[in-house]
């Protein structure tokens, strides 16, 4: 698979990981990242992805890929079995997002998560004053369709990887468009609609 | 040895393992270097038949190792010289196919205690001189891995970029990349496991028990008496076939539908399509396969037990691994089912490998890696292709 332009919240993931190291992408979808990595970064890159049909896509392409659930099938790979471990917009939808975190963190000397923050500014608008479950266009879902099951903030996101003793090698917050904005800690809770945290064991 | 017979290995030979031979390659092997069976007998010499297709190129980096499965045998792609019928792989093999000739150099190899020319309880002792049958030594997985190892090396290849095969033929990939990793670049294991299930064996019991429970069997002796246990052979092969389609496959082929008739018969004779299916299966099997062999080779894969052989743990058998695996399992295959090929993940995944993973959407049973997938062919070609621009090899589409 060549890849080409990727998505740009993918992008700036792909940026943030060295040249010839190892990454496992879990919930890796039709691979684009790994086939961005594997061709552009010569990263021995391998793909965890729990639909059969975004697998064996992937597969097809010549991604190494296996069918798995980012909730069970971590707690296979050995420690520091990778240098990355890159959870892209699925934190929100484990069972056990904390354990899933702790895991990346074992098996990865680092962890790259992305995630939409739920206490962006449209989506507490829209709770606060239309008295309905936020629809955004970073949650897209209805109430009874989402698989968005542990919602956070990024505030949220950061007094978890404190209780965890997890340090923020680095953190970034994204516009609507996916493109980075630089402020405050406090008002990139309110106006970012989307985060990506570099992690590591400290 | 090419083109020349040893009489020595070649006395006892049946008519279909003669037919055989003519149309492929042999090599007398184990003349100095013994095999060192698992049983503790060391074998040799022995005669491993084999089969090629395509060239190997200057770097010798092309090399594809087809692992037959139970019953199948080196002809893969040709008409098979025995029984007429096309190559069991073709729809994998060949120009245009996912293996193709063009790019790749591909051997497949009759296993050990096979019966299509491979010394198996066919041959003859060379320490008596009269035909081993029973008493020929008890092979394993690893044997037949062994011989294939041995065989490449007597064709000059220091190592395959690509280990193939299903069923059986999976299991011996399996042993292939436990045993010699750096003789393997990629490896795929198609419907198979890391050991035989208890259910497996069970099936595998009630085939040998056929074939024994046929007086014509004579303990393993039918050859002296110029006969063959061609009954029980043939209930053997109609159990194991049942095991090989799904119950979805055999209800949208078969059926209650009759057989040559509109009435039922208020007898025993095959009332049913899937009867005479089945009988059909039985007897067409006898006419190309030795039931001693039959014996020996399900008891192969009953041995197999690839964690046991390395303390107990799977991902122990691949530790430090480099090979790059593509496993694949199909929906309704129930006698190799996905749970099966996922163990095997999770233990390439415990030993760090490199490991992709599909499950095949099919209905087609066991049967369904020797069929028209498109899928599996689909992803394997991109397994493929993507192993090839790891390795260096050119022009594989």
């Amino acid at each position: 698979m060549t890849a080409t332009a990727i998505r740009v919240d993918l992008q700036l993931i792909a940026d943030m990981v060295d040249p010839a190291t190892r990454a496992l992408d879990v919930g890796c979808g039709d691979g684009s990242l790994l086939a961005y990595l594997v061709d552009f970064k010569r990263v021995d890159a391998r793909g965890m992805e729990l639909s059969q049909v975004g697998v064996n896509a992937c597969v097809a392409n010549g991604l190494s890929v296996i069918q798995g659930d980012a909730d069970t099938d971590l707690r296979d790979y050995p420690d520091d079995a990778f240098d990355y471990v890159i959870l892209s917009q699925t934190l929100q939808a484990t069972r056990e997002p904390r354990e899933v975190l702790r895991q990346m963190l074992r098996v990865g000397k680092r962890a790259i998560v992305s995630f939409p923050n739920f206490a962006h500014w449209q989506v507490r608008l829209r709770l606060t004053f239309g008295g309905r479950m936020p629809q955004t266009p970073s949650l897209p879902y209805k109430w009874y369709d989402t698989p968005n099951i542990h919602l956070c903030s990024i505030d949220d996101f950061r007094a978890l990887c404190a209780e965890m003793g997890v340090r923020i090698e680095h953190a970034i917050v994204l516009n609507r468009n996916s493109r980075p904005i630089h402020m405050p800690p406090l008002l990139a809770n309110l106006l970012g609609e989307q985060a990506v945290f570099v992690l590591r064991r400290d | 040895m090419e083109g020349t017979i040893d009489p020595s290995l070649f006395d006892s030979l049946s008519p279909s393992e003669g037919k055989a031979l003519a149309h492929c390659h042999h090599a007398k092997l184990g003349i100095e270097r013994p095999l060192h069976l698992d049983c503790g007998v060391k074998l040799g010499p022995y005669r491993v038949a084999y089969q090629t297709y395509g060239t190997l190129n200057a770097a010798k980096s092309n090399a594809v190792l087809i692992c037959h499965a139970l019953t199948g045998d080196q002809f893969v792609l040709e008409r098979h010289p025995v029984t007429g019928k096309e190559g069991w792989w073709d729809t994998m093999v060949g120009p245009g196919k996912v293996l193709d000739p063009a790019h790749f150099y591909i051997i497949c190899a009759n296993v050990l205690g096979g019966c299509m020319g491979t010394t198996g309880p066919l041959a003859n002792d060379p320490a008596t001189g009269k035909p081993w049958n029973l008493r020929f030594p008890v092979v394993t997985i690893g044997d037949m891995v062994r011989a294939q190892a041995a065989l490449l090396d007597y064709l000059g290849i220091p190592d395959l970029f690509c280990v193939i095969g299903g069923s059986m033929g999976g299991m011996q990939v399996l042993e292939w990349a436990a045993s010699f990793p750096k003789r393997v670049f990629s490896a795929v294991p198609i419907a198979c496991a890391g050991r035989h299930s208890a259910q497996n064996i069970a099936f595998h019991e009630v085939g040998r028990q056929a074939i024994m429970a046929d007086p014509e069997w004579r303990a393993g002796d039918y050859r002296l008496y110029d006969t063959r246990p061609a009954r029980g052979l043939a209930v053997a092969r109609m159990t194991a076939h049942i095991t090989y389609l799904s119950e979805l496959a055999l209800q949208r082929k078969f059926g209650r539908a009759l057989q040559n008739r509109n009435a039922l018969g208020f007898g025993f004779d095959a009332d049913f399509q899937v009867e005479s299916y089945l009988r059909h299966q039985g007897s067409t099997f006898v006419e190309r396969f030795d039931a001693n062999s039959y014996l020996y080779i399900t008891r192969a894969m009953d041995y197999f037990d690839l964690a046991d052989a390395h303390g107990g743990s799977l991902s122990q058998a691949f530790r430090g691994t480099t090979t790059r695996f593509c496993l694949m399992s199909f929906t309704s295959d129930w006698l190799f089912p996905t749970r099966e090929s996922r163990q095997i993940v999770q233990a390439l995944n415990a030993a760090a490998a490199n490991v992709s993973f599909v499950e095949v959407e099919s209905d087609k049973g066991h049967d369904a890696f020797l069929l028209d997938e498109p899928e599996m062919f689909r992803t394997l070609s991109g397994f493929l292709k993507g192993a090839a621009i790891a390795r260096g090899l050119a022009g594989v589409r």
